[in-house]
């Protein structure tokens, strides 16, 4: 337990010439949530990536379960037991509900897992089973991102990567995914990351938690100790201090770099 | 009695353009790229299979050459996505449109330099038969066509839908980064999908060239089917065999019933037609996405 399943070692990641990451570490433990938090640009979305084979990093480990698996091609990271959820949900629009998940299960050849994981998926999703032959175009958005995460589940993983499940979506239904992320974690154990810009949504679901900026880790700490801390609470919720001011915010910032 | 005559063999041309066009989908589809050499990996296929089979060259048994013309094929386009279409990957597209335009040069001069200039024909255990039906004369060669691209179409449509790879293969086209996260080996299922593009293009030409002839040049009729596939709407399998199908039927029709020099306009008139009053084709699969 207290070594990490995911460790991350010293990232570095260019698209092209720009360098959108530098240098990330970070741990994640087994059955634990992993919360990165930034605002847009930080690099969040290219680490995701990054892990899961999408991009390759030009320096740096990561490591899984004591195996390194930077460079690997992401067909093989989904392999070893990690899936991408991404960005703005990425469904195949005109395959059904049903299609979407088979193909989710792309690299499990064991029928009968097959089966039993799209009955968990069922389980946890019930409105994607009453839609189970409708194309996933036609789904709303909360759905969409219902199955997405539904169709990451069936590669059977050992670590989920949800990145911004929250993005575009109502709070209610924001706050009913994330219900069910928990009740994931809790029940079937499963350990995830989480990228979010939706902060107090993050923590409140997270163990551990990581901030980003341009590229780098700027801080981290158990999700309690983040959300009482002053810095989290006037960039990231909002809370805003008696008589703070727009240069003293600045001042703040620049320390952190 | 006449008309009928002239849809059955419309049907088989059209067939034939069907399957060209269809190979232009199945590519199209998964790597968003255009195979100007379709028609040219027709000839191809037509004249390998002629190679394999004809008397004067290595007269082996039809059915024998077959299967070896079809996995020379396979092999041929899954090389050609290997070797060369996959060094292209993020170039702009028109690189891969010149290359394929440039490739079918490369092909019809090849082949002019093994097989020769003259138009052949297959020499096939169907040929010069035929059948009466009720009062139709049809070739054999022109029913076995059809049915032939019948049997293809519906394989394909239950290789793609109910098949694992098959399901894929319509993921990497839907949604190419999403195919990745999903564990699907993008570029493998891509060189599968240039082998089947060959493979159709193959028996396109082995039913060419057994009901016609072939020469080098008669993989230009690539830019009808091209029409075709257009037509049915680029990127639809169903459609791609529909447009081959109009296009082939309107043909005879249009050289029967109006004056020589405007018939053969006809297939392009109607390709005009279409992109001015349906632009994404009669049977297209567009759909606006959901944000």
């Amino acid at each position: 337990m207290n070594d990490p399943i995911l460790m991350i070692r010293n990232i570095e990641s260019f698209y092209g010439p720009i360098q959108a990451i530098r240098g990330v570490s970070l741990d994640v433990l087994e059955g634990q949530i992993v919360s990165i938090l930034g605002a847009n640009g930080a690099g969040k979305t290219t680490l995701m990536k990054t892990v899961s084979g999408v991009m390759d990093p030009e320096k740096g480990r990561i490591n899984l379960n004591g195996k390194d698996i930077q460079g690997l091609e992401p067909h093989e990271v989904v392999q070893r037991g990690i899936v991408h959820v991404p960005e703005g949900r990425e469904v195949f629009p005109l395959m059904t509900v049903d299609e979407n998940l088979t193909l989710g299960a792309y690299t499990i050849s064991d029928k009968s897992l097959i089966e039993r994981d799209r009955e968990l998926v069922f389980h946890y999703f019930p409105v994607l089973k009453a839609r189970r032959q409708q194309e996933a175009g036609t789904l709303s958005g909360g759905q969409q991102q219902m199955l997405a995460i539904g169709r990451g589940l069936m590669a059977s993983p050992k670590i989920m990567l949800l990145d911004e499940p929250s993005l575009g979506l109502s709070p209610i239904l924001v706050q009913e995914i994330f219900g069910i992320l928990r009740r994931l974690n809790d029940e079937q154990k499963m350990t995830m990351v989480l990228v979010e810009q939706n902060a107090n949504a993050a923590l409140e679901l997270a163990h551990h938690g990581y901030v980003m900026e341009l590229g780098r880790i700027v801080m981290d700490g158990s999700a309690e100790d983040l959300m009482k801390s002053e810095d989290i609470q006037n960039f990231y919720l909002g809370v805003q201090e008696e008589g703070a001011r727009e240069n003293r915010r600045w001042k703040r910032k620049k320390t952190w770099r | 009695m006449d008309n009928a005559q002239l849809l059955i063999s419309g049907l088989a041309n059209g067939c034939v353009y069907g399957l060209i066009a269809l190979g232009f989908v199945l590519i199209y589809k998964a790597t968003e790229a255009v195979n100007f050499a379709q028609g040219d990996f027709m000839m191809l296929g037509a004249f390998v299979t002629i190679g394999l089979t004809n008397t004067e060259y290595m007269g082996l048994p039809f059915w024998m050459a077959l299967p070896i013309s079809l996995s020379i094929m396979a092999a041929v386009g899954y090389l050609v996505d290997r070797l060369i279409i996959r060094r292209l990957f993020g170039e702009s597209q028109s690189a891969v449109v010149i290359l394929t335009i440039a490739m079918g040069f490369v092909i019809r001069f090849v082949a002019g330099l093994i097989w020769g200039h003259e138009p052949q024909t297959l020499q096939n255990p169907l040929a010069g038969k035929d059948i009466r039906f009720g009062g139709l004369v049809l070739g054999l060669e022109d029913v076995a066509v059809i049915v032939v691209t019948l049997l293809l179409t519906i394989g394909l449509y239950l290789f793609f839908s109910r098949t694992k790879l098959g399901l894929a293969m319509q993921a990497a086209s839907q949604n190419q980064l999403a195919a990745y996260y999903m564990g699907i080996p993008v570029k493998q299922v891509q060189g599968v999908i240039w082998a089947l593009a060959g493979v159709v293009a193959c028996i396109a030409g082995i039913l060419f060239a057994a009901k016609g002839s072939v020469d080098p040049t008669t993989g230009l009729l690539g830019i009808k089917a091209f029409a075709a596939a257009v037509i049915g709407g680029f990127g639809s399998l169903p459609g791609a065999l529909a447009g081959g199908l109009i296009v082939g039927v309107i043909e005879p029709f249009a050289s029967r019933y109006i004056a020589a020099g405007y018939s053969q306009v006809a297939p392009y008139a109607l390709l005009l037609a279409v992109l001015i009053f349906r632009p994404n084709g009669l049977f297209s699969q567009v759909r606006a996405k959901k944000v």
